[in-house]
């Protein structure tokens, strides 16, 4: 396009409403998934090869850099989980207002911490 | 007209619906296992390996792989056109899009290939 519209993509002058931070941050969760499947795939492999590389998984969770990189992989998905299944009731036709996007969200990052706070438990 | 080639099916309402419809499938999988493990506290190997040992778990694992595959082109490919544009990195960014596809594609071919070997118990 060669017009000369105005653009303004200058993110540091555009104000974040709840709504779309909860958007920005599901694509950022998706994104940190890409790789995580990676991990998930190799503790999965791990896992299920033998009872030895099961135990050695166990052995090598006790260790605090390992519960850390987990715990970040896992919290990505719960937050995608969250803003997802958001996502997909709002497409079947709910909270499209503005306050019921406003409240969903809220909600949704409620439900999203809860389970991060879940998963630390978890894993400590 | 411009044709999407690089996107998963082939137009945005088909990519629209799988894109939903994996993520039903990635949200079943997902809250399945958690709730396994919720159930079982101190899971031992023999558990662990025996829920993986059943047909319907290896074909519901095989649905998710194949889901996360679809799943992840679709959201790459929008992130993608996204940002990586004309206006925000010039006249390669076609390039760079193909580029960062073909990597994708080729890691999740390994994904799947190397999920079939762990479901399955062949490596
Ligand atoms: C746990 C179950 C999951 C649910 C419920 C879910 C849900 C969703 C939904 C509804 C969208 C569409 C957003 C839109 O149209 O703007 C989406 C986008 C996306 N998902 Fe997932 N997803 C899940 C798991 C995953 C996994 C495992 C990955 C990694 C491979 C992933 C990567 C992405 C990416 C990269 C996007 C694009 C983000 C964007 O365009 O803003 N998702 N997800």
């Amino acid at each position: 396009m060669k017009d000369k519209r105005p653009v303004n993509l200058d993110l540091s002058t555009v104000k974040f409403p709840i709504t779309a931070i909860a958007s920005i941050t599901h694509r950022v969760s998706g994104v940190i998934l890409l790789a995580g499947v990676l991990l998930l795939l190799v503790m999965l492999d791990m896992s299920l090869s033998s009872e030895d590389s099961f135990a050695e998984l166990q052995q090598l969770m006790s260790a605090v850099w390992a519960k850390l990189i987990v715990w970040a992989v896992l919290s990505a998905l719960a937050y995608h989980l969250a803003a997802g299944v958001r996502h997909l009731i709002m497409d079947l036709g709910f909270g499209e207002s503005l306050e019921g996007g406003r409240l969903g969200a809220k909600l949704m990052f409620a439900v999203a911490l809860l389970m991060i706070a879940g998963l630390g438990v978890w894993l400590w | 007209m411009v044709t999407a080639v690089t996107n998963w099916g082939r137009s945005g309402l088909h990519d629209w619906l799988i894109q939903r419809f994996t993520a039903i499938v990635l949200a079943a999988y997902t809250l399945f296992l958690v709730g396994f493990i919720i159930c079982h506290p101190n899971l031992t190997y023999a558990e662990w390996s025996g829920l993986f040992g059943t047909l319907w778990m290896r074909v519901f694992s095989l649905l998710a792989l194949v889901s996360t595959v679809a799943h992840g082109w679709i959201g790459l490919w929008g992130v993608l056109t996204d940002y990586i544009t004309t206006r925000m990195v010039g006249g390669s960014a076609l390039f760079l899009r193909m580029t960062a596809m073909l990597i994708y594609v080729l890691i999740c071919v390994t994904f799947v290939v190397w999920g079939v070997e762990i479901i399955w118990g062949l490596s």
